[in-house]
C-alpha cells in the first residue's frame, strides 16, 4: 500500500472547485494572447475587451476537463515509457532553468555556461533517483536568442533519459519542439512517444499572458505534452489563505486546461505548480518552506480529485550553500511530494529561491529522493507469519541471532534501501579514517566520481548531426559563427 | 496640542490606517495646521519609523505596504491646499520604474516601487512588458530623476541595455539616472551596461535612489 499525504477533506476539496469554478466566470481570467483569445471567445465566453478580461462558464471546464488525458508517458532515447504521468506515481527531476551554479571549491555562484550544464546532466545521468533531465541551467556562453534550445541540445546529446524543459518565448518553443521532432524522426513520431514535457506558467493572479497562453497553444496543436506550472504567491500574487491560494491556483490551472485543450482536445496536459508562500520578512518566494510544500500536496489533491496528471516544484532550498538548512528543507519537501503522491517533482538540486543549481546537491537530493521512494515502498508483507516464523530453535535469547537467518540475508535488501556514500552511518574511527568528510565533502567526492565515469551514451550520429546543424543555422543567425566546443562531440 | 496631534498622525500611518490618516489630514486641514508640517512632522515620522522596522525585520511588508497607502492617502488630502500656498512637497525625486519587454515578472518591480515610495520618491510604475519607447517616453513626460528596469530573465536582461543605449542615441543618457535588477542582474552586468546602480534587493534599491539624487 502507497502511503498517502493528504491534507483536504472531500468537502474542503469541493468547495475549493466551486469557487475556482466562480473565479473563471467572475471576475474572470485575464487573457493577453489574441489566439486563446479568440478560441475563448468562439467557444462561448463572455469576453470584456476593455479590460482584456474572459469570463469563462462552467461548461467549458466539463468539456476540456472531458477531452484532456488522464494518462500518458515520456519515453526515454530507445523509446521505452520510462515515466507515467497519471494515478500516483512519482518521479523526480532536477529543477530548471537556473541562472547561476554553486562553485562547490569557492562557494560562489558562478554565471552559468556550457561546462555548468554540462556538468549536471552528467551527474543526473548516473543517478537512478533521477527519472527525467531538464534543462537545468541556462548556457550564458551563446546567443540569448538560442540560450532556450540550446539547453535541449545539450541535454538530448548526452542523454537518454526523458526531459523536463521550457521554453521562454513563443518563438524558442516552435523551435524546440521542431528539435524534439527532427530528433524522434517526424512530428508524428514525436507525438506518438514524447521524449520532453514543456513547463508553462501563467502569471498569478488569474492571468494568461500571451506569451503563456502562446506557448500552450503551440504545444497542444504539436501534441507535446504540456505541464501548467501555476505560481501563486501567497500574500502577494494571491490570497494570503492556503485555501484561497489553492483556490486561485485551481482557477489557473482550469484556465490553461481549457485553452490548451480548445487548441487541439485530447492533447497530454499536466496540473502543475510552484505554489509557494510569500516571505512577509524579506519579500521573497521560498521554495523550501513547509507551507509550501503543504500547497503542493493540497493542490495535488484537487488535481486528483479530477483525475489529472500532476507535477509540482518541492526539493529544493533557498539556503545559499549545500548546508544544513539545504538538507532540512530539500528532504523534508522531497518527502512531502512523494507523499502526496505526485507524477513529477522538479526543483532538486537547487539553492536560493531556483536561482542556483548544484551537482554536490543533486547527488544529496538523490539520497532524499531514494529514502522518500523507500518510504513510498510502504510496509510491507514478506512472510506468512509476522514474527512467530522467526523464533526457531537457534534463536537463543542473544542480540545478533537474527544475523544468522537465512531470510535475513534473502530479505534485508528488500526492506532496507541502502544508502550511497552520502549518508554516514560509520564508526567514529571509521569515519576518521576515511577523512572525517562531512555530507558537502562527501558530495564533491562523489561528483568528481560520476564525472570521471560518465560516458557520452550511444545516440544516433546522424541525429545527432542533423540537431547540430540546426542549431547551429539559429546560432549563426544570432551573429554567432560558432557553438562552444564540446569534448565529447565533435559535429561532421 | 500639534505634538499630540503629530503622534496620532505618525500612528495612523504605523497602523496602516487610511481612514485615520485622512481624517487627520483633514483635521489639520480646518485647524489650519500648515500641510508640509503635517507631513514632515506628523506622517512621515510614521514612515521613517515602520521602513526602519522593516529594515530590522521588526515589520513585515503588509504592515509596510498599508502604511504606505495610508501615506499616499494623507499626502492626496493634503495636497490641494499645498497647491492652494503655492507650496510643495519635497519629495526625494522621481522614479519611472518598468520590467523590461518581454518579461511579466512583477513582484520584486513593484516591491521596490512600494520601498521607495515609502522613502518619500515619487513613482511611476508603468508595470511589466515595457518596451523601451514607453519607458523613456514615461520618463520624459513625467521629467524623472530615475530610471529603474527590472529583468528575471537571462534572455530579458539585455532590454536593460538597450534602453541605455537609446538614451544614449537620443541625448538623453545624461538626464536620468539609470538602475537596474531583478534575478540575474550581477555587478559586473550593471558596469558592463554602464548603468548607475543596481541592488539585490528592494531596501538596497532605496539606498540606491538615494545616493543617486544625492539625499543619503
Ligand atoms: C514568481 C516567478 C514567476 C512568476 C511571476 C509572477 C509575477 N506576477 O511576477 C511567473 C509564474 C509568471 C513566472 C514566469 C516565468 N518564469 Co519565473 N520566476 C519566478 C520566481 C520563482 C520568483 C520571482 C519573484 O517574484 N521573486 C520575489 C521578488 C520580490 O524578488 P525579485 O523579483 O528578485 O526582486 C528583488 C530584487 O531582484 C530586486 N529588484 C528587482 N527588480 C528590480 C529593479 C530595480 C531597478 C532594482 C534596483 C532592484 C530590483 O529587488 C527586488 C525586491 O527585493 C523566480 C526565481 C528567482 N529566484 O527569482 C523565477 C525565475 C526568474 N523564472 C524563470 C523562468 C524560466 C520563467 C519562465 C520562462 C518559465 C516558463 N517556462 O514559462 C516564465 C517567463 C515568463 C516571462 N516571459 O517573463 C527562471 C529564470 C531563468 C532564466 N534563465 O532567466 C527563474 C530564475 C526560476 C527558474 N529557475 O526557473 N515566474
Amino acid at each position: 500500500m502507497q502511503p498517502k499525504l493528504t491534507l483536504l477533506s472531500d468537502e474542503l476539496i469541493d468547495r475549493v472547485l466551486e469557487e475556482a469554478y466562480e473565479l473563471l466566470r467572475c471576475p474572470g481570467i485575464k487573457v493577453q494572447n489574441p489566439e486563446a483569445w479568440e478560441l475563448l471567445a468562439e467557444a462561448g465566453a463572455a469576453i470584456h475587451p476593455e479590460n482584456q478580461v474572459i469570463g469563462i462558464p462552467a461548461s467549458l471546464v466539463h468539456k476540456a476537463l472531458e477531452s484532456a488525458p488522464r494518462e500518458f508517458y515520456l519515453y526515454d532515447y530507445d523509446g521505452n515509457p520510462t515515466i507515467h504521468y497519471g494515478g500516483d506515481s512519482v518521479h523526480f527531476d532536477p529543477g530548471s532553468s537556473g541562472i547561476t551554479m554553486l562553485n562547490p571549491e569557492t562557494l560562489e555562484h558562478e554565471t552559468t555556461e556550457t561546462q555548468h550544464l554540462l556538468r549536471l546532466i552528467k551527474v543526473a545521468e548516473q543517478l537512478a533517483q533521477y527519472d527525467a533531465q531538464s534543462t537545468a541551467v541556462i548556457c550564458h556562453d551563446v546567443p540569448k536568442e538560442i540560450q532556450d534550445s540550446y539547453r535541449l541540445y545539450l541535454v538530448l546529446l548526452h542523454s537518454k533519459k526523458p526531459i523536463v524543459t521550457g521554453a521562454f518565448t513563443n518563438k524558442t518553443v516552435q523551435e524546440m519542439i521542431d528539435m524534439l521532432a527532427l530528433f524522434a524522426g517526424g512530428a508524428a513520431a514525436s507525438r506518438a512517444k514524447p521524449r520532453a514535457i514543456f513547463d508553462v506558467c501563467p502569471a498569478p493572479p488569474l492571468i494568461w499572458s500571451n506569451f503563456g497562453a502562446g506557448n500552450l497553444i503551440a504545444l497542444a496543436r504539436a501534441g507535446v505534452p504540456a505541464e501548467i506550472v501555476s505560481v501563486p504567491l501567497s500574500g502577494a500574487a494571491a490570497p494570503v489563505t492556503m485555501l484561497g491560494t489553492i483556490t486561485q491556483h485551481t482557477a489557473e490551472c482550469l484556465a490553461g486546461i481549457i485553452i490548451h485543450q480548445l487548441a487541439r482536445a485530447g492533447s497530454p496536459i499536466v496540473w502543475g505548480g510552484a505554489a509557494a508562500i510569500f516571505d512577509m520578512r524579506k519579500g521573497a518566494t521560498p521554495m523550501g518552506a513547509v507551507e509550501t510544500a503543504m500547497l503542493d500536496c493540497s493542490y495535488a489533491q484537487v488535481a486528483k480529485s479530477l483525475g489529472m496528471p500532476t507535477h509540482t516544484y518541492l526539493g529544493a532550498t533557498d539556503s545559499k550553500l549545500v548546508d544544513a538548512q539545504a538538507g532540512l528543507e530539500s528532504g523534508i519537501s522531497a518527502m512531502v511530494g512523494a507523499l502526496s503522491g505526485i507524477n513529477m517533482i522538479s526543483g532538486s538540486g537547487m539553492l536560493d529561491f531556483l536561482a542556483c543549481h548544484s551537482a554536490e546537491k543533486l547527488v544529496i537530493d538523490a539520497e532524499g529522493i531514494a529514502m522518500a521512494k523507500r518510504m513510498l515502498d510502504g510496509v510491507n508483507l514478506h512472510t506468512d507469519t509476522l514474527a512467530t516464523g522467526f523464533y526457531d530453535d537457534k534463536i537463543n535469547f542473544k542480540g545478533g541471532d537474527f544475523l544468522k537467518q537465512k531470510i535475513t540475508m534473502q530479505l534485508f535488501r528488500k526492506e532496507q534501501h541502502l544508502p550511497s556514500a552520502i549518508i554516514d552511518r560509520d564508526s567514529m574511527r571509521g569515519w576518521k579514517e576515511a577523512g572525517s568528510l562531512d555530507t558537502f565533502s562527501r558530495a564533491k567526492v562523489i561528483v568528481n566520481e560520476l564525472l570521471a565515469s560518465y560516458r557520452r551514451p550511444e545516440i544516433d550520429s546522424g541525429k545527432i548531426d542533423r540537431l547540430h546543424a540546426f542549431i547551429l543555422d539559429f546560432a549563426k543567425k544570432a551573429g554567432a559563427e560558432q557553438l562552444p566546443t564540446l569534448e565529447d562531440y565533435q559535429p561532421a | 496640542m500639534s505634538e499630540e496631534m503629530y503622534k496620532e498622525m505618525a500612528q495612523s500611518i504605523i497602523d496602516g490606517d487610511s481612514d485615520k490618516s485622512v481624517e487627520l489630514a483633514q483635521k489639520a486641514i480646518e485647524i489650519q495646521m500648515h500641510p508640509l508640517d503635517a507631513i514632515t512632522k506628523g506622517f512621515v515620522v510614521g514612515v521613517n519609523y515602520i521602513g526602519d522596522q522593516f529594515g530590522k525585520g521588526e515589520a513585515f511588508l503588509p504592515e509596510l505596504v498599508m502604511a504606505g497607502e495610508a501615506m499616499k492617502a494623507a499626502v492626496a488630502t493634503l495636497d490641494p491646499e499645498l497647491r492652494k500656498l503655492g507650496e510643495a512637497r519635497e519629495i526625494m525625486g522621481r522614479v519611472v520604474l518598468a520590467t523590461v519587454e518581454g518579461d511579466i515578472h512583477e513582484i520584486g518591480k513593484t516591491l521596490v516601487g512600494t520601498m521607495l515610495s515609502a522613502s518619500g520618491f515619487e513613482v511611476y510604475d508603468i508595470g511589466v512588458d515595457a518596451p523601451a519607447d514607453k519607458i523613456i517616453g514615461k520618463a520624459i513626460e513625467v521629467d524623472a530623476n530615475i530610471i529603474g528596469m527590472s529583468a528575471l530573465l537571462t534572455t530579458t536582461m539585455v532590454r536593460q541595455r538597450e534602453v541605455i543605449d537609446e538614451l544614449e542615441k537620443e541625448g538623453l543618457r545624461g538626464k536620468f539616472k539609470v538602475i537596474v535588477g531583478g534575478a540575474p542582474i550581477t555587478r559586473e552586468w550593471y558596469e558592463k551596461i554602464k548603468a548607475d546602480g543596481y541592488s539585490e534587493d528592494a531596501i538596497g534599491a532605496v539606498k540606491l535612489a538615494k545616493e543617486l539624487v544625492g539625499k543619503e
